[in-house]
């Protein structure tokens, strides 16, 4: 099928999977009310399993995305092999965060419906972050996501942390789309448009170049950026914000939001802004530089595993900003690959968390793991892998990511990063290593109680997700032969025809006059 | 002469209430200013042909936000001095220097008489075209369902979202 934008049917083709997600979010919400009627009564059984349905469904519909041609590439939504992989990677966060979370929502006894509705909300965002081009749905995408995300930060209504979590989190994301909203007003000041493709084609011409008002736009806007995916020094929220929330919340938070923001740094400022570099890329390289090396340090005194999975996702960002800063096609391609592989890792060591914390998510200190290994051998095995590929061990998809990220910065001539990079993960392994060692090597004393035995859905998510990332570090071919393809394929550049597609070349849009002609989706004014 | 006259009218009323505001010392009274000064703003607004802007003016902030403050004013009992919550000589150094700035950067650019053409002039005359034919309210609603329609669809998301979340929250117990 070829996709024609000056059709409003062709835009709901293209945004086929995120409506999938919005109505089933709907349907959710709208079943569970009607079941419910004015009692307050837990939510039905059934409403998770329609929701993974329809989450399945979504990743269906993204497939099916791959078989669509798009001759003009300048519409508010990009159809390109990136977005849909982007879309395959928080498809994959929600499915396995809600199947982790539905334990902890029994056990807490916590409304399920709401929370199911929240979490598609905020994937809805998450995907239009990764497949937007345009900065207005840029910014309704990120509050989106936001909004739904601070929401379930707070969701333990009888927890103080939780609540104390979620206005921190409130306030500073607040502060940061303040940020970005300006940084989007002053590139449209400088421009005369907030669609990407004109912006791009504008900077290129040079007719933006030497401007203030652009730069700071630019700036302000890699600000909110760097405030969504944790980057020091903008990072001061997250470990509060973190260890506050409820734990399976934190998981889908860490993966789930810091894809989405890494998808629309790569998009809007290395691809979008590509001809204002000189303009972010030492900004980028910094950030990068000191997101790896401050959490890491910090990260070596905390006695919470919580708080300390916090500090260790805040580096992860570090991780990814290298693969941001290579700032060529196998950088993109290894920062995809990376964050599939550091959603399932994320998303698993914060389910096992909150097993072995138990009810109200007090026990998350580093001796309450002592014994696990021996007492719940299945459940320790899964956390080994998960800790083994944070830390970026041989044979896990951790260490095939770092790997890839270390090879694209190298061949980018970042060596400096590339060796912090090294160093950072040696640094990285002591509080890894302490977690297993306590589960190992330690008695628990009779006073600790074995953790609870975790229900279908986590044994299934858990045991998939570590599965996949062992497949990921044995066999990482496929993997990252596809990251390859959809790191290359992103509009405007894009010369690469989709996977599964008829051999037909894409146009990029790049002239800036037939871009400007045909572009009916996204022209307010001119 | 009569546009001259009712907008030093609409200005003073305007630049009064926001004077105003800030002096008075009852938070009640100092919101019923900003209120004033925003009805003075819409008038401004009707006398630039900017009808849709106006009516938003009065309905969204006037109407709904102002209210909301005033609940909110009245439900948390503010009614305490406001210069205990003004910490220090060196918070008030920097609010009178960043203000003193703000003020600087504003009149060098009125004085340098520098026109700020955002979106070009171009851009300009054609919403002026777009205005004449249909009106401010028409020039808007179109682009809004057309060119901006996934931006706009999200936003009835984003404020179910914004609802159902402020339930979530305010719910006293779990079930």
């Amino acid at each position: 099928m070829i996709l024609d934008f000056s059709s409003s049917l062709h835009i709901v083709w293209a945004l086929l999977p995120e409506i999938v997600v919005a109505v089933t979010g709907l349907v959710v919400l709208m079943l569970d009310v009607f079941q419910r009627g004015s009692r307050s009564a837990p939510s039905a059984p059934w409403v998770g399993p329609l929701a993974i349905t329809g989450l399945v469904g979504a990743v269906l519909a993204n497939a099916w995305l791959l078989t669509l041609e798009v001759p003009a590439q300048n519409a508010q939504i990009a159809v390109d092999g990136f977005r849909i992989a982007m879309n395959f990677i928080v498809l994959g966060v929600a499915i396995f965060g809600l199947l982790y979370s539905f334990d902890w929502l029994n056990r807490e006894g916590q409304f399920t419906g709401e929370f199911i509705f929240l979490v598609l909300m905020a994937v809805v965002g998450m995907m239009l972050l990764g497949g937007t081009r345009d900065l207005i749905v840029l910014f309704v995408a990120i509050e989106l996501m936001s909004i739904s995300v601070y929401v379930l930060t707070g969701y333990d209504r009888r927890s103080r942390r939780s609540a104390e979590a979620a206005l921190k989190y409130f306030l500073m994301g607040a502060f940061a789309s303040g940020f970005l909203l300006y940084g989007i007003a002053l590139i449209f000041g400088s421009v005369g448009s907030t669609n990407l493709s004109l912006v791009t084609s504008e900077i290129a011409l040079g007719t933006a170049s030497n401007n203030p008002m652009l730069f700071a736009g630019v700036a302000l806007l890699l600000v909110g950026f760097a405030f969504k995916v944790s980057a020091v020094p903008f990072h001061m929220w997250t470990p509060d914000a973190y260890e506050g929330a409820p734990t399976p919340v934190t998981g889908f938070m860490a993966a789930g939001v810091k894809a989405a923001g890494f998808a629309a740094i790569v998009r809007f400022i290395t691809i979008e802004l590509a001809p204002a570099a000189e303009f972010w890329e030492g900004i980028i390289w910094w950030l990068a530089m000191l997101t790896m090396i401050v959490p890491n340090l910090a990260a070596l005194a905390q006695d919470d595993v919580k708080r300390m999975l916090a500090y260790s996702s805040i580096a992860h960002a570090g991780y990814l900003l290298v693969g941001v800063a290579a700032d060529s096609p196998l950088g993109r391609s290894a920062t995809l690959f990376y964050l599939a592989v550091y959603a399932a890792m994320t998303l698993g060591s914060f389910a096992i968390v909150y097993l072995v914390a138990g009810k109200g998510d007090v026990r998350s200190k580093l001796s309450d793991f002592r014994g696990l290994g021996w007492r719940r051998p299945l459940l320790g095995a899964a956390f080994v892998v998960f800790l083994l590929s944070l830390a970026g061990f041989p044979p896990t998809g951790g260490f095939i990511g770092k790997l890839y990220l270390l090879s694209a910065a190298v061949e980018s001539g970042e060596s400096v990063l590339a060796i912090t990079l090294v160093l950072t993960s040696l640094i990285s392994y002591y509080y890894y290593l302490r977690v297993i060692w306590k589960m190992y090597f330690e008695e628990a004393p009779e006073s600790l109680p074995t953790p609870e035995r975790p229900g279908l859905a986590f044994g299934f998510a858990a045991s998939i997700g570590a599965l996949a990332l062992l497949v990921a570090g044995l066999f990482p071919g496929h993997g990252l032969r596809t990251a390859s393809r959809a790191g290359e394929d992103l509009v405007p550049r894009a010369a690469v025809v989709a996977p599964g597609a008829a051999p037909s070349a894409r146009p990029s849009g790049q002239d800036p006059a037939a871009s400007r002609a045909s572009s009916n989706v996204s022209e307010p004014e001119r | 002469m009569m546009e001259a006259f009712f907008f030093l009218l609409f200005a003073t009323m305007a630049a009064g209430g926001a004077i105003m505001m800030i002096a008075s010392r009852n938070p009640v009274s100092s919101l019923m200013y900003l209120v004033l000064a925003f009805f003075a703003l819409s008038g401004v607004f009707v006398m630039l042909d900017a009808h849709f802007l106006a009516a938003v003016q009065v309905i969204v902030y006037a109407g709904a936000i102002m209210v909301l403050f005033l609940f909110v004013i009245m439900l948390l009992n503010l009614g305490h001095r406001e210069d205990i919550d003004m910490r220090g000589h060196l918070a008030r150094l920097v609010a009178l220097v960043a203000g003193s700035g703000l003020f600087a950067a504003v009149a060098a650019l009125v004085f340098r008489g520098e026109q700020a053409t955002l979106a070009g002039e171009e851009s300009r005359l054609a919403v002026e075209a777009m205005i004449r034919s249909r009106g401010a309210v028409g020039a808007l609603a179109e682009p809004l369902f057309t060119s901006y329609l996934v931006p706009f669809e999200l936003t009835a998301l984003l404020l179910l979202v914004a609802i159902v979340g402020a339930v979530v929250l305010a719910r006293r117990r779990a079930p």
